[in-house]
């Protein structure tokens, strides 16, 4: 669906759905470059269980039109403002890597608004690797390679995808290029590295709150995952093996296991 | 000891590692160092929920074999690694791969811009059978660029081509008319059977889906048929309203919008979910295990495959019983510098020849040869030879053989990897048989 936020229009994939303001609403908010494609094995299934599904292209993303955000709190913000325009009051927000910055941050400026936080791949902060965010501000296409190489476990490297005949580190790549390299996975690295508030923003957090990590995740490694949800009253750490920083697609049907349980938990459906 | 910096590279798979191991993980599979043949129609659901989610597309997962298997997946997945493309989707033949594509893209009314120079069968589906579709297709020499762009209409929805045209051997400007393509909002659809991912990717030069035979080169022992289309992910389908199958929603998946919900692999999931539900030409795990075992070597293969391909190019040129070679690697083909841009690993092991004295030396040579195989099939490890107008395109009329560029004299040779001199020994028999073609078919 398209809608409008800030006098730009913005997409968001519904996931097969349409969107019905009756049921509960959730923001799915993607990483760094990315778009709301990398959700398309979560988002489903919740569309077709009683939820507003809602993965979001960032501005400047994917399908989305206006300029990419230059800091995490105007991210932060800006989701807010996707939940006013869609008519909601209140959300359930999914974050993976930078969408987990925004995410959090999100949920510590809105605490009221915001019912459950879901983060994959997360961190309270995100530096990069200083020649890494040199080739992305250049729009060097070398960045998303190397990203891409990063991204995926030693297993994820082989494939082995669980939707037949995708090979998701192409796939990813090819999403992190559809837009200019610069404009896109530049910005947001650079907001990743100059964002320095994920640890005060997490001890405001006071809803449910679960973080998936993955063993073989090179950019948020466990460590700094939990060192991130040990400063969440209550928050529930789920650890993949043999996986890596793209778990949404690694080891999707894993994510949406414990995401469905956790979600529909602490933030039922509307009954069918 | 240095204190330069030392770059930052990437440490994605290579083309031979990923040829052994792409789409596979043994943990997941009970530890099997070798990809199981999964000889199943169909797979378990855990419950209600979990066969509601796979038919919704919400999972991925396996419902029937039909549509998808775990074996035919592991080869989808290896050759979109090969191919530098985003997913693949294998089909029972390359014939198969072609009509699915064609029909994933197309609908009653539509029309493609397609080479004239191709395998016969292509050449009939798209002259004969596509129209009874409701699909109408303008034939273009390859070698004329122009007149790819100016064959284009307001209903034509993508160009067809074999990169190196069967079986003459003329190549595709392929950045070119994929500039072309791109420039009228359509995608380029590349047969790249006769290269193979090893010499040739074609998603480099600006194809948009790359379609195989596997049955040749790939699977390469002459054993099983197979056939796959592979996405490369770039081309918008929703730059303009061209492509309402793949961008308004379809009812057959509760109103899903493929290139909205899956963008770079929004064809193959397309192709996938309707065209094999509705078609059903699914590839049997068996022969997808034996493509794989194929793919393997293909590297090493292909190597041996173009290196003969080249002596024979050099023996043929010279002898006596010959009127012409053709062979993108010969100094004299007409494209050889567009060959030396899109093929510097090698350029095929498929060369055409023409014998002196017409057909009845032609059908002397082909029934005399011993160590060569006369059938009708390229891209097998032992060597192959066909006479084209009397074999894979006797269907044709004289005119459409002649639109095809074909002879009378013409030899089709699938050079293989036997040892060199056994097959020039070889040929020397056929050819003085065909100096003699009456005395010798007495025999």
């Amino acid at each position: 669906m398209k809608f409008k936020v800030n006098g730009h229009e913005v997409f968001a994939s519904t996931g097969g759905r349409p969107f019905d303001k009756k049921k509960p609403l959730i923001i799915f908010v993607h990483g760094s470059g990315l778009t709301h494609m990398t959700w398309v094995l979560q988002t489903r299934y919740f569309a077709f269980h009683g939820y507003n599904a809602l993965a979001i292209d960032l501005p400047g993303h994917g399908l989305s039109s206006g300029e990419s955000l230059k800091s995490i709190e105007e991210m932060a913000d800006w989701v807010n403002d996707v939940i006013d325009a869609v008519g909601h009051k209140e959300a359930s927000l999914v974050g993976h890597s930078q969408g987990c910055l925004v995410t959090v941050e999100c949920t510590s400026r809105y605490p009221d608004k915001i019912k459950t936080l879901s983060l994959m791949g997360g961190a309270g902060a995100i530096p990069m690797n200083p020649e890494l965010l040199s080739l992305a501000e250049n729009n060097d296409p070398k960045a998303v390679d190397l990203m891409m190489d990063w991204a995926h476990g030693p297993a994820g490297h082989f494939g082995g995808h669980p939707v037949p005949g995708l090979y998701h580190i192409n796939t990813g790549a090819m999403l992190a290029k559809s837009r200019t390299i610069q404009n896109t996975l530049g910005v947001d690295f650079r907001a990743c590295d100059n964002y320095k508030n994920g640890f005060e923003a997490a001890k405001k957090i006071k809803c449910p709150t679960l973080s998936i990590l993955a063993t073989d995740d090179k950019m948020c490694p466990v460590k700094e995952g939990k060192k991130l949800a040990s400063l969440i009253d209550g928050s529930q750490v789920d650890i993949i093996d043999n996986c890596g920083h793209m778990m949404l697609l690694e080891e999707a049907d894993r994510v949406l296991t414990v995401l469905k349980k956790f979600i529909t938990t602490n933030y039922p459906p509307l009954s069918s | 000891m240095s204190d330069k910096k030392k770059e930052l590279k990437p440490n994605t798979y290579k083309f031979d590692t990923l040829s052994l191991h792409a789409g596979y993980q043994p943990h997941k599979n009970a530890g099997s160092r070798q990809v199981p043949i999964y000889q199943t129609t169909s797979y378990l659901f855990d419950d209600v929920d979990h066969a509601a989610a796979l038919f919704n597309l919400e999972r991925g997962g396996h419902i029937y074999s039909r549509i998808s298997n775990p074996t035919v997946g592991v080869l989808e997945e290896r050759v979109a690694s090969l191919e530098g493309g985003t997913a693949a989707l294998a089909t029972s033949s390359g014939m198969s791969a072609i009509f699915l594509t064609v029909m994933t893209l197309c609908e009653a009314g539509d029309h493609l811009v397609v080479s004239s120079q191709l395998y016969g069968g292509t050449v009939n589906l798209f002259r004969l059978t596509l129209p009874k579709f409701g699909i109408k297709c303008t034939f273009v020499k390859p070698r004329d660029t122009e007149g790819f762009k100016k064959a284009i209409q307001k209903n034509t929805k993508g160009i067809f081509g074999e990169l190196v045209g069967n079986p003459g051997n003329e190549i595709m400007n392929m950045p070119e008319i994929a500039k072309i393509a791109h420039d009228a909002g359509i995608p380029l659809m590349v047969d790249a059977t006769y290269q193979t991912p090893y010499l040739c990717k074609p998603f480099e030069h600006g194809a948009d889906i790359v379609i195989h035979s596997l049955t040749k080169w790939m699977a390469g022992h002459g054993s099983s048929m197979a056939g796959i289309l592979v996405e490369g992910g770039k081309f918008d389908w929703m730059q303009n309203d061209k492509f309402p199958t793949m961008t308004k929603p379809y009812e057959g998946y509760h109103g899903l919008s493929f290139a909205e919900e899956f963008g770079p692999t929004a064809f193959t999931m397309k192709a996938r979910a309707e065209g094999m539900r509705d078609f059903g030409p699914c590839l049997s795990p068996q022969n997808a295990w034996n493509v794989l075992q194929g793919i393997e070597t293909l590297s090493v293969r292909m190597k041996k495959h173009c290196e003969n391909a080249e002596e024979m190019v050099k023996y043929l040129s010279n002898h006596e019983s010959v009127a012409w070679v053709s062979h993108p690697s010969a100094p004299n083909h007409p494209d050889a510098d567009l060959a030396n841009k899109l093929l510097p690993n090698g350029k095929g092991s498929m060369i055409a020849f023409g014998i002196k004295g017409g057909k009845d030396a032609g059908v002397a040579f082909i029934n005399n040869v011993k160590l060569a195989s006369h059938l009708a099939n390229v891209g097998d490890t032992r060597t192959l030879v066909i006479h084209p107008a009397s074999g894979t395109h006797s269907q044709m009329d004289e005119a459409t053989l002649k639109f095809a560029g074909l002879s009378h004299d013409m030899i089709r040779l699938s050079v293989g990897i036997e040892d060199i001199d056994d097959i020039k020994n070889d040929f020397e028999i056929g050819f003085r048989a065909a100096r003699k073609p009456r005395l010798v078919s007495n025999q």
